[in-house]
């Protein structure tokens, strides 16, 4: 069920309200640089993806994450396991 | 070399921004006379305290004040040692039993400060593969709890039931969990659904421990806070609190009936490894709480005072953190940093200390000026602080 594809054009849509900006999306796209979200959007993203894919994505976690593609790997991942 | 300083260089522009706009540091005032739990002297001049968390004004009471002082006078200025090592005093032991006897529980383990309490609970309590899931607006101590120890880190939205279920529902059932709520969050006066929430944590295995600090001694009918005020006091693992606040002294604890409690001693790296409390300050808590615990006049004058501020801010045409008085912090909304500090130093002019609160310690970006009620103001304080609003909100536009 984890298409990489799948969850790449998923997060995109998930995207969508939150980019304020404007900001094309790629994988390399930052979500502090590129989007300029703050912890506040951060955390309302944070419980959209959590509950688009019904997983937990700990604080642990998305320290590590910075790009819209390392999210989509972590997603993945997290829906694998 | 690289200047490890130099990442404060926005804050120190930001900080150089705001007072050259002519406004006084609020973060730097010096009280220099103390006269009573409710009035200092600043800048000379006389000045009501309504930002103190001197909930019950216990700072000044001649019981507490003569227990300490004849704690320091029999005990000496400090323990210098560990509470495993030479730093337990009957009189360190004398105040557990106060807490036991406050929120008639079978253990409690007196830590240096609120902080340290947190930090070593929440850090011992959960380790390596544990979960520890936490409302998004916990205070600095819990998230610090977090960052020492090595459990996996959940968050959901603040206050927010349901979002907590489905993340507990996500976690694998096995797995140790540790849910930490707070019972008022100190930026917006506001308090927990903790009946739901801790049915809910109960539901899904897992542990709670809430914090107090804000409550204790002021909510519920014998003051042990909002658990107990919402009935679920006896399903909550672990309360934390602390001395600093309603207590008036310093100090922090936790309280709990698990059988297995007093191990913590042992293993809690916050309170092994640092000097406990000096025997006056002992002495002050312990009479503190003894006395908070028969004090449901105070507690009913508080409330009213806290009710009638609300009431005469709205008024008054400021936003406030919350529809209705829940607790003892009344937060009013500013627009932003400048306003905020402008609007403080009107209010100090006037003779009224209140905290400004800013980001990052306050959610959403919000810039707060926090006021904290005692049950020792006089409902006359409170008509004075509503002019002192009043009259400074105009000058500066704020209403």
């Amino acid at each position: 069920m984890a298409n990489r594809e799948d969850i790449m054009a998923k997060i995109s849509e998930l995207i969508g309200p939150f980019n304020n900006k404007g900001v094309d999306l790629s994988a390399a796209t930052t979500f502090q640089g590129d989007l300029e979200w703050d912890s506040l959007t951060v955390m309302d993203f944070v419980a959209a993806v959590e509950d688009e894919f019904d997983i937990i994505i700990t604080m642990n976690m998305q320290a590590e994450i910075e790009t819209v593609g390392q999210l989509a790997d972590a997603v993945a991942k997290l829906m694998d396991s | 070399m690289t200047d490890l300083l130099s990442k404060f260089d926005p804050l120190i522009q930001e900080r150089e921004n705001l007072l050259a706009t002519g406004v006084k540091d609020p973060f730097s005032l010096v009280m220099e006379e103390v006269l009573s739990p409710t009035v200092a002297i600043c800048d000379g001049k006389e000045t009501i305290l309504l930002g103190t968390y001197n909930y019950m004004g216990m700072t000044f009471d001649d019981d507490v004040r003569a227990a300490g002082l004849k704690a320091l006078a029999e005990f000496g200025s400090g323990t210098t040692g560990s509470r495993v090592l030479n730093g337990t005093y009957s009189l360190h032991r004398d105040c557990e039993d106060a807490l036991k006897e406050f929120y008639a529980m079978d253990h409690a383990m007196v830590f240096s400060t609120g902080y340290q309490a947190n930090l070593g609970i929440i850090s011992t309590l959960a380790g390596k593969g544990d979960y520890v899931i936490l409302d998004i607006d916990s205070h600095a101590s819990i998230y610090d709890g977090c960052a020492m120890g090595n459990a996996e880190i959940v968050a959901f939205r603040h206050n927010d039931v349901e979002a907590l279920e489905k993340r507990l529902k996500r976690l694998p059932p096995e797995a140790g969990k540790l849910v930490v709520l707070e019972g008022v969050y100190s930026m917006l006066g506001d308090v927990a659904p903790l009946k739901e929430m801790v049915r809910v944590c109960k539901e899904n295995g897992a542990m709670v421990l809430v914090d107090e600090a804000h409550s204790m001694g002021f909510i519920g009918e014998n003051g042990r806070g909002v658990c107990e005020a919402q009935g679920v006091i006896d399903d909550v693992d672990f309360i934390i609190g602390t001395f600093s606040k309603s207590v008036g002294t310093v100090g922090g604890f936790c309280v709990s009936n698990h059988p297995k409690f007093e191990i913590l001693r042992l293993v809690c790296r916050p309170y092994v490894f640092t000097a406990s409390l000096p025997p006056s300050v002992m002495a002050t808590a312990s009479t503190s709480i003894r006395k908070l615990m028969h004090s449901g006049n105070k507690r009913a004058h508080l409330w009213e005072n806290s009710k009638k501020l609300h009431q005469g801010l709205r008024d008054l045409g400021f936003s406030l953190g919350t529809p209705e008085a829940q607790s003892a912090i009344i937060a009013v909304i500013m627009p932003d940093l400048e306003k905020g500090a402008m609007m403080w130093q009107a209010l100090l002019a006037e003779g009224l200390y209140v905290n400004l609160a800013r980001p990052p310690a306050t959610p959403a970006n919000m810039t707060l000026l926090r006021c904290s009620l005692c049950a020792e103001h006089t409902s006359e304080q409170v008509d004075q602080i509503l002019g002192m609003f009043e009259a400074a909100g105009k000058a500066v536009g704020a209403i």
